[in-house]
């Protein structure tokens, strides 16, 4: 019937209109729901969303140690060339030569935070960091070491 | 044609706010006493219809800058953001330094451009807002002109301003401009017949079309809560339509952002911008204040019949508070419209109208009609 769907129209349109104005409203009379940070000034209290990438860094224990072996899985993975992994050969206690990371460079000005390196990590050496305020005077400033000096692999980790 | 012509004019019986509260009306009979005794009858007339006109314009200056930050408020809340709260507390002078920044700006004229149309329009869409703005009834006795024929007057008058939009699209000689112009002129004059329709309803209702009748019409209650439904489906229409005459979203074709670029003002820059950006501002206010007064009784305080002292209580609040309370209850509920609902497209704009809105209230202004014939209202 004609008249029926018209009307059934009119009561649907009215019933979806009412339930946005409702989420709306109820954003209006509850300002505890509002996410915006005031950034410089709450630096200090400043709560990031868990998932944020930042930048790429390599956490290292209490003995300065890391997890990173030297594949280069993160450099092959990368889709702009921001990382470049440099190796040395180890002896082991047993007299054998091992593929050991002597620099892990990160060029963060190169780098658009797409996290395949992470993903690509097959130790979980490498982490995407929280820190955004990467503003220095000199570009050579933004390519980085990632290893701490003196720093070598974990024992264990292959 | 000044203030003073409504005083002592159709002061019922049983309305006796005056002596109860402060009232505009004492200051505009003692302003009127005082000219005539120092100055002779012409001379009182025009210094009157001066003081009139630096309240218009002072009331212009205040609502746009109290609008736009009213507005730029509600909008951050309900989108969950906080808005304007650098410049002043609560952010309350940031419209002020935008408008600073907009007197300094050039009003830049595009080469290829009708100058004398191009420059003449946004004071066109001002003036219209300056003419709605005789008719309506701020607080009790304190009205510019109470001309006999108010209703008509208003949707009259406000069909002018499509007039400036036009040829602000036109004379501007940039498609955009022009498609968002022919747009507006689509959409006003297809929305001008519902609003007409709903306003027709309560004139039915009250027998008059002057602002001061329908006004003390309501003494014993507002049309909304004497009327019964189809009263209800007349302010919801009215309210509707004057969305969509104001072209503000979720009718906002006109200048529908993300389609071209600012519609009719895609040219306008400086001041000639901000005219029409406060031409938008006052539109909204008339608008709702018209609403107020025909739907929700104008200064008329919340009076339900026979309750003498609920009306009495309600007598001690003064007028002004009330007509700019419900005027400013109606811009909240535009705004919160504008915040929620997508923009339509201009099928679907044609198709609420001609469809759905036409119709409706054609209908209902037959019931009404039939319950003002019979008494049946309160």
């Amino acid at each position: 019937m004609f008249i029926k769907e018209y009307l059934s129209d009119i009561f649907n349109a009215t019933k979806s209109l009412f339930t946005g104005m409702k989420r709306t409203g109820y954003y209006f009379v509850h300002p505890k729901e509002i996410i915006t940070e005031q950034y410089p000034d709450n630096r200090d209290t400043l709560k990031m969303a868990e998932r944020f990438r930042g930048e790429v860094i390599m956490p290292h224990d209490e003995n300065n140690e890391h997890a990173c072996t030297g594949c280069t899985a993160c450099e092959l993975a990368c889709p702009n060339a921001t990382i470049k992994i440099i190796t040395k050969f180890e002896l082991t206690p047993e007299g054998k030569k091992k593929k050991a990371l002597d620099t892990f460079v990160y060029h963060l000005e190169l780098c658009t935070m797409c996290g395949l390196c992470v993903e690509a990590c097959p130790t979980g050496a490498i982490q995407m960091g929280q820190n955004f305020e990467h503003s220095v005077f000199d570009r050579s400033m933004l390519t980085k070491k990632l290893n701490n000096p003196g720093s070598k692999i974990r024992e264990g980790v292959e | 044609m000044a203030v003073d012509i409504v005083l002592s004019k159709r002061q019922t019986p049983d309305s006796k706010p005056q002596t109860l509260m402060f009232s505009l009306q004492g200051i505009t009979n003692w302003i009127q006493n005082w000219l005539t005794a120092n100055l002779p009858a012409t001379w009182v007339v025009i210094v009157e219809s001066l003081i009139v006109i630096l309240l218009a314009i002072g009331l212009f200056a205040v609502l746009g800058l109290m609008l736009v930050w009213m507005e730029r408020k509600v909008a951050a809340h309900m989108q969950i953001r906080l808005g304007p709260n650098r410049v002043g507390p609560m952010g309350l002078f940031q419209t002020s330094a935008d408008t600073l920044k907009l007197i300094l700006k050039e009003g830049l004229t595009p080469d290829g451009a009708d100058k004398f149309l191009f420059n003449l329009a946004p004071f066109v869409v001002m003036i219209v807002g300056m003419l709605l703005l005789a008719p309506i009834a701020f607080a009790n006795g304190f009205q510019i002109w109470d001309i006999n024929i108010g209703v008509l007057y208003i949707s009259a008058v406000s069909s002018l301003s499509v007039i400036g939009i036009l040829m602000a699209g036109w004379a501007s000689n940039n498609k955009y401009s022009l498609l968002g112009a022919m747009r507006s002129g689509a959409q006003i004059v297809s929305y001008e017949l519902s609003a007409g329709l709903s306003i027709l309803c309560i004139v039915v209702l009250s027998g008059s079309l002057q602002i001061t009748d329908i006004i003390n019409a309501q003494q014993n209650g507002w049309w909304i809560l004497k009327g019964h439904i189809p009263v209800i489906i007349a302010f919801v229409i009215f309210i509707i339509a004057a969305t969509a005459e104001t072209n503000r979203a979720p009718f906002d074709l006109a200048e529908a952002e993300s389609e071209l670029t600012a519609g009719f003002h895609t040219e306008y820059s400086g001041m000639k911008f901000a005219l029409f950006f406060l031409a938008e501002y006052i539109n909204i206010f008339i608008v709702c204040a018209i609403g107020a007064t025909i739907f929700l009784g104008g200064w008329m305080p919340l009076h339900i019949g026979g309750w003498q002292g609920f009306n009495h209580i309600m007598d001690y609040i003064p007028s002004s508070v009330w007509f700019f309370g419900k005027t400013l209850f109606l811009i909240f509920l535009i705004m919160w419209f504008r915040w929620t609902f997508p923009r339509l497209r201009v099928d679907q704009l044609l198709n609420l109208e001609w469809k759905y809105l036409l119709p409706i209230s054609l209908f209902n202004l037959l019931l009404v009609t039939l319950i003002a014939i019979l008494g049946w209202h309160f």
